[in-house]
């Protein structure tokens, strides 16, 4: 294979520098938060409530349906620890875009998380420990993570930092002597702070290192045909082994002195394979009686990754090769209708009370280098369009999320 | 300098200068003054079954990740 000079493989020196940032930032916190836990010791902290979630989900657009169960239960001890028990499951339906430019034919499958919980709050500090696991036929993923939060300055500052670690196993169902492993590292710090009597801001940066076999081993990139050029042919994509991203976000919350709440927030994202994606996010809620209605916009937009292409010219073109459209240059607008109703707010033998909400979202997403592909792969049909001048790929997708929450 | 690089330095001097004064900061927000936080309608994260999935929604779908909280590991979305 030959290096293609316009494209940099992804920058070592770059992520170190971020790296020990991060690290710096990090020590930084964790020096105050010693400290601090030392000198202060009024109760202020508290632990989140007791609480259990039953949640359906349901995902339809692009091809794809995944739908399934969540349920997430929280439980107080002594006010000093709290426990939690998840558990997930997505199950699968996909004839996406990808799948039929494959030739392959739609396939299912199911994805099994399970994640647990502890928290143990001294003064006002806060320790957290996470495990999760996560299972399907052909990918493993286990998750450890620790945090730490502290209230400061008369509890109107938070900060936190935290940290985890995960193995993955990468499998692929056509070949049973194929396994890969992946690493992933991940550190983040946040401050939470009052800002006003009506008014909270929260600022998190995270960095997230990932290194192993990071393709999808199904997936596909596109070359020209060399003996008709007006057709492509398909090679299993090459990535690097390595990735780091850094996200830095924005988040704000103001009570409207009516009763409701506008939200607002903005991250910036960017990592070594040369994306860059802005997410802005606004949002309303508004009590009416029993009920809080909700609104939300949110918008995406990234750049494509350095080693992208909808269509390279030929088979051993560069060194990386992908064309996952999660890698390429593209937007999305998000919006949310929802609402939540309180049932039971006098409580009922050992429920305090409880909830249902419906939620339903309209995703849009819009490729401006991703092409459908699917119109140049028979020659023959009537719709034919030479590769690489098929229309830009674009989809919708609706998202219904049901869910019951009690308190005890 | 490159914008990660700025990111980091800017919240490392955001989080030195919060810490160099810990000691004779008065909340200028009383705690009898803060009912709004208290309201649910105020809470980062409602609902947090619901947030944890809509971020695996995007996550799965976007190169973009973190600084939204954790959504776990695995796909299934291809």
């Amino acid at each position: 294979m030959f290096a293609n000079p316009s494209m940099p493989e992804p920058n070592d020196q770059s992520r170190c520098t971020s790296f020990w940032h991060a690290l710096f930032v990090s020590a930084c916190l964790l020096t105050a938060l010693l400290a601090l836990t030392w000198s202060q010791r009024a109760p202020a902290a508290v632990l989140p409530e007791d609480r259990a979630d039953v949640l359906y989900h349901r995902y339809e657009g692009g091809g794809v349906t995944i739908h399934g169960p969540s349920v997430l239960v929280r439980k107080k001890m002594a006010e000093k620890y709290s426990v939690s028990a998840s558990y997930y499951v997505d199950m699968v339906t996909s004839a996406s875009i990808d799948v039929e430019v494959s030739g392959a034919s739609e396939y299912k499958e199911e994805r099994t998380q399970y994640g647990l919980g502890f928290d143990y709050l001294r003064g006002k500090t806060t320790y957290s420990l996470g495990y999760t696991n996560s299972d399907e036929n052909d990918y493993e993923a286990e998750t450890f993570s620790f945090n730490i939060a502290q209230d400061l300055f008369g509890d109107l500052t938070t900060i936190s930092m935290g940290f985890s670690r995960g193995w993955d196993v990468v499998r692929n169902v056509t070949d049973p002597t194929f396994e890969e492993d992946i690493d992933r590292w991940s550190y983040r710090v946040g401050v939470t702070q009052i800002l006003t009597k009506t008014l909270i801001a929260n600022l998190g940066y995270e960095v997230i290192t990932d290194e192993g076999y990071l393709n999808n081993p199904y997936r596909s990139f596109r070359y020209k045909n060399p003996t008709n050029e007006q057709l492509f042919l398909l090679e299993r994509e090459i990535y690097p082994r390595t990735r780091t991203s850094n996200a830095v976000a924005l988040n704000a919350k103001y009570y409207l002195p009516y009763r409701a709440a506008l939200s607002g927030g903005y991250r910036y994202f960017t990592d070594t394979w040369g994306i860059e994606a802005d997410t802005f996010e606004i949002g309303y809620s508004h009590p009416i009686g029993p009920w809080t209605l909700e609104f939300a916009y949110r918008y995406y937009s990234q750049d494509r990754a350095d080693f992208y292409s909808d269509l390279f010219e030929r088979r051993d073109q560069q060194n990386f090769m992908a064309r996952d459209k999660e890698l390429a240059t593209f937007s999305s607008h998000r919006v949310r209708l929802g609402g939540t109703y309180e049932f039971a707010p006098a409580g009922i033998g050992f429920i305090k009370k409880g909830s249902a909400s419906l939620f339903y979202d309209r995703i849009e997403f819009d490729y401006e280098d991703f092409r459908d592909a699917r119109y140049s792969m028979d020659v023959s049909a009537e719709n034919f369009v030479p590769a690489g001048e098929e229309p830009f790929y674009r989809f919708g997708a609706n998202v219904i999320q049901a869910f019951i929450s009690i308190w005890f | 300098m490159a914008p990660t690089s700025r990111a980091s330095a800017l919240l490392a001097a955001c989080a030195v200068l919060a810490l160099t004064g810990c000691g004779n900061i008065e909340p200028w927000v009383k705690p009898y003054e803060r009912q709004a936080f208290a309201d649910p309608i105020m809470s980062f994260d409602p609902h947090p079954i619901s947030s944890s999935y809509m971020h695996h929604v995007f996550e799965a779908r976007e190169g973009a990740r973190g600084a939204l909280g954790s959504a776990g590991g695995g796909c299934g979305c291809n």
